[in-house]
């Protein structure tokens, strides 16, 4: 890839269709390479490997937008891109919020965030063959009952992002992961589960080990051997870090600025109000170097930033591009997020709740009747009303102790009450994707069984 | 549809010739099986938020997939650009899967088998925007229009038109062009202040136009979505634990395609690790039910005329009369269990590998009128709208969110209840079938399945069925 190419010619996009008649332009310009290696039962299953790149614009012609992208950066290709957006201009209404974020909130994150590490991409393909390949011996030689798998992939991403818009702001970064998974398959009589475990990275140095990696998934399918389907009844719920991080998810989707303009999240109107425990506090925070949502600028080239969201219970902000921002009278808290098409939506940067004092192990400790949750099934999140109703998997809690599997039950509460119900929060956040949490105790949910 | 008359041939210039090296390409290191997938994607997209049309986008997407199979190993490569150098590439990269000396056979391309069940002439994709954006104006005027407690409404509709050409080492070419269109509609219902309520509604399928002009209006969608938010403001909390279920016709057909479709995936059955691995034969639901899943049913979202990997789709029996009798096959499943493609090869792009898929998966109709099953319900949950599902294959558990249903007391409908997840066990739910009416109805055409991170268009299917037992994920 050549440094320079894609950031002139997005540039060179941008003025195109200003000499077309747009009045403000935004175009992104994405390009990668993707590896990825999957064995299962010790054999070599796929190898896939391509290169691929994309162009999209989005345009306002006054208080009208029109947006087109295109895979296509031939020059034939590049003409259509800008007629279509301009085309389409034509059909949409006047919007008194459109518009491009201002110019004096346009910017870059200084420095090295480290989301970019050289070793991904020269990795050879018999190492990744390799890593794979011991993960899921790992996980098949743990224990006799792993007995079958769906086997273990090793992936890695290279790319480019390009962003350049008609105020002036022209960036471009480049990023890197790897990742490695396992999906052991536990059998013992006529009980078959599976689960999974995987770790990922900006650079291959930052991996766990494969045995690692093996060794936590054989035991995560192991416990779930032979399940009971426990009576229907009220308990304390624990939701181990993986689906405690679904939860953050969800308290995204609530500050999502479109959700709080359109009045369709129970957090909605609910600024500076109590909506958690105090001892819940939420942060999303853009500019960690080397996570997974670092940035330097987000997809309005608007600079990354960090934001407290819950601060103590407390609501403190909502997630915003400048368009949402405009909606309700506020700033953009630089959280505008989009592929190659259609106008900015929003994301998040690194999402996750502050971690608290005491370990997974002595939180369950203190719950004499209860269910810790280590996987959750299906979409039963109504963001509007916080209504929460979903398929668990889990272990039972026995005075203070994990005494046996349990599946094929629900868990169902509000969510407005599931936050200001949480007891405990541990000790133990990692950061494995965007969204963190550390494991966390609920007070009280109805477990749906028999 | 011609080869030569084909956008691949005509824009792009590419031949028989070319294709047949290109697989010659691909076999250059031994591999058993090849072949190419040329995809043109056209989409646009229009929505309308607060009554104002704010978003339209249209573009453009194109690439080849080279696929090698070498025993029970892929190979996958692909490419954005066309160009014969970069196709050659991607062929190269593919090819190394295999280990061994190049298969020069000679490929006699000859185009193969389909069906013709969308003979759209212009796809909704080739029309003029101003006819399409009207639809979603409509939308929004007729479901703020419904009922004065609606205060927000969404609408969105988007369309695209595929051209695919498959080429294979056997020697098959096929060609398909798959217009598709889908609208979709939500509104927020409130009273006096109070908690606000969802709707949802849409469709679509593999249609022209006039479908939305005529069929089914943005008015249809628009009164389906807001009646939903208007019946939710008087919800009650969802009941917990076992109960009896009565399930709507239509949509809640997602039952299917989660507690049975994917189980019968043959991927995961070749590989031992689905719950109806090795239960072919065997008894897994009341003989009230016969599951089918068919891709050749005209006009519809999920139908092909033919698969991902140019094998024409087919009427496929999964259960009959509650007995298991089928997987669905993709080309390498089907060469690796020595059985026949059912036609169930799809793929989500050129950028992905196939694997098996559902199409349409629907329930045959039983014998009992609907009335009657909810007569027969002393106390239970009547479900006629669905959000999405999820199952998970190996141990058969699978869910789907209900966001519209009602308490069923003394056999009649009570009150509406707040959404809640129904949760069953795929071997074992259908055994718990004991009426099936005789009012089986296709969904709208809204379906998306996602399976190992690739999305495709399908539908579902069901009458009105009565389930004895499932739980109900409520807190009530």
């Amino acid at each position: 890839m050549s440094e320079n190419h894609l950031l002139e010619l997005a540039q060179g996009v941008v003025k195109r269709a200003q000499a077309a008649g747009a009045s403000d332009a935004e175009c992104t310009m994405a390009e990668g390479d993707e590896f990825s290696a999957n064995v299962r039962m010790r054999e070599l299953e796929n190898l896939k490997e391509a290169g691929s790149r994309g162009a999209g614009l989005r345009i306002l012609i006054g208080k009208k937008t029109g947006a087109s992208y295109t895979s296509d950066l031939s020059e034939e290709g590049i003409a259509r891109l800008v007629e279509s957006a301009i085309e389409l201009a034509a059909i949409t209404s006047e919007d008194p919020h459109a518009g491009l974020p201002d110019t004096d909130e346009l910017g870059a994150l200084e420095g090295d965030l480290r989301l970019y590490s050289p070793d991904v991409a020269g990795l050879q393909p018999g190492l990744k063959i390799d890593m794979a390949k011991r993960a899921e011996a790992a996980a098949l030689a743990a224990d006799p009952r792993i007995s079958n798998s769906e086997g273990a992939s090793f992936d890695t991403h290279v790319g480019r992002h390009i962003f350049a818009n008609s105020r002036g702001f022209a960036g471009e970064y480049r990023s890197s992961y790897c990742s490695l998974s396992t999906v052991p398959v536990a059998r013992e009589g006529e009980s078959m589960e599976r689960d999974y475990w995987y770790t990922m990275a900006r650079g291959f140095a930052g991996l766990e080990s494969p045995e690692e990696v093996g060794r936590r998934a054989a035991e995560r399918a192991l416990r779930r051997l032979r399940p009971v389907k426990v009576d229907t009844q009220r308990v304390p719920v624990v939701f181990d870090p993986r689906i405690a991080q679904t939860l953050l998810g969800n308290i995204f989707e609530a500050v999502h600025g479109t959700s709080i303009y359109r009045e369709e999240s129970f957090l909605a109107g609910k600024l500076g109000q109590k909506v958690a425990g105090e001892n819940v506090t939420v942060i999303d925070d853009g500019t960690i170097p080397g996570l997974f949502g670092t940035s330097p600028f987000d997809d309005e080239g608007v600079p990354s930033r960090r934001t407290m969201v819950i601060e103590r219970g407390v609501l403190k902000s909502y997630l915003l591009n400048s368009y949402a921002a405009r909606k309700l009278g506020m700033k953009t808290t630089g959280n505008a997020s989009r592929g190659l098409t259609g106008n900015a939506g929003i994301g998040h940067g690194n999402f996750f709740l502050e971690k608290g004092v005491p370990t997974p192990e002595q939180i369950i400790a203190g719950i004499p009747n209860g269910f810790y949750v280590t996987e959750l099934l299906g979409f039963g999140v109504n963001i509007v009303t916080g209504d929460y109703s979903r398929g668990a998997v889990g272990l039972w809690i026995r005075a203070g102790e994990l005494a046996f599997a349990v599946s094929e039950v629900t868990i169902a509460g509000n969510l407005k009450e599931m936050l200001m119900n949480v007891e405990a929060i541990g000790s133990d956040l990692e950061f494995r994707g965007s969204v963190a949490a550390p494991t966390l105790k609920i007070g009280e949910m109805t477990v749906g069984g028999r | 549809m011609k080869f030569s008359e084909s956008i691949f041939a005509a824009r792009f210039n590419i031949t028989k010739q070319d294709l047949e090296s290109y697989l010659a390409e691909s076999l250059s290191q031994g591999g058993d099986y090849a072949d190419l997938y040329f995809e043109y994607l056209l989409a646009s997209a229009i929505s309308i938020d607060e009554s104002m049309v704010k978003s339209a986008t249209q573009g453009v997407s194109m690439g080849v997939g080279v696929r090698v199979i070498a025993g029970e190993r892929t190979g996958y490569a692909y490419s954005d650009d066309l160009s014969p150098e970069k196709i050659r590439k991607a062929a190269r990269v593919a090819a190394c899967i295999a280990a061994g000396p190049s298969k020069l056979d000679k490929f006699d391309l000859n185009e193969g088998a389909r069906h013709n069940l969308y003979p759209v002439l212009t796809a909704p994709t080739e029309t003029a925007f101003s006819e399409r954006v009207e639809l979603v104006k409509r939308a929004d005027r007729a479901a703020r229009g419904f009922d004065t407690r609606i205060f927000q409404v969404q609408a969105s509709y988007a369309d695209s038109l595929r051209y695919v050409m498959v080429a294979t080492s056997e020697g098959v070419l096929t060609l398909d062009r798959q217009p598709l269109a889908r609208m979709s509609v939500s509104a927020l219902a409130r009273h006096d202040g109070g908690q606000p309520q969802r709707g949802h509604a849409g469709g679509g399928g593999r249609v022209e136009l006039d479908f939305f002009l005529k069929e089914k209006t943005p008015e249809h969608f628009a009164a389906e979505a807001a009646r939903e938010a208007v019946a939710m403001l008087d919800a009650v909390d969802a009941p917990a634990g076992e109960m009896t279920v009565v399930l709507g016709p239509g949509w809640p057909g997602i039952l299917l395609h989660e507690a049975v479709g994917h189980g019968l995936e043959a991927d995961f059955n070749r590989k031992g690790v689905s719950a109806f691995s090795g239960r072919i034969g065997q008894k897994v639901a009341s003989e009230l039910c016969t599951v089918i899943d068919d891709g050749t049913i005209s006009s519809r979202r999920g139908s092909l005329n033919v698969d991902d990997e140019g094998h024409a789709t087919a009427r496929n029996v999964l259960i009959e009369n509650g007995v298991l009798r089928g997987y669905l096959q993709d080309k390498l499943s089907s060469r690796l269990l020595h059985s026949d493609s059912t036609g169930s090869g799809r793929r989500e792009s050129y950028a992905h590998i196939p694997m098996p898929r559902m199409t349409n998966t629907f329930m045959l109709a039983g014998e009992s009128q609907p009335e009657d099953i909810i007569r027969s319900v002393a106390k239970g949950l009547y479900c006629v709208n669905f959000g999405g599902g999820q199952v998970d294959i190996t141990s058969g558990n699978f869910v789907f969110s209900a966001s519209e249903s009602y308490l069923i007391e003394e056999g009649r409908l009570t009150r509406p209840v707040r959404n809640a997840t129904l949760i069953g066990n795929g071997p074992e739910t259908l055994k718990y079938v004991s009426m099936v009416g005789n009012d089986l109805r296709l969904d709208e055409g809204i379906g998306v399945c996602g399976k190992e991170g690739q999305s495709v268009p399908v539908g579902v299917g069901i009458p009105t069925i009565k389930i004895d037992r499932m739980t109900v994920g409520g807190t009530a």
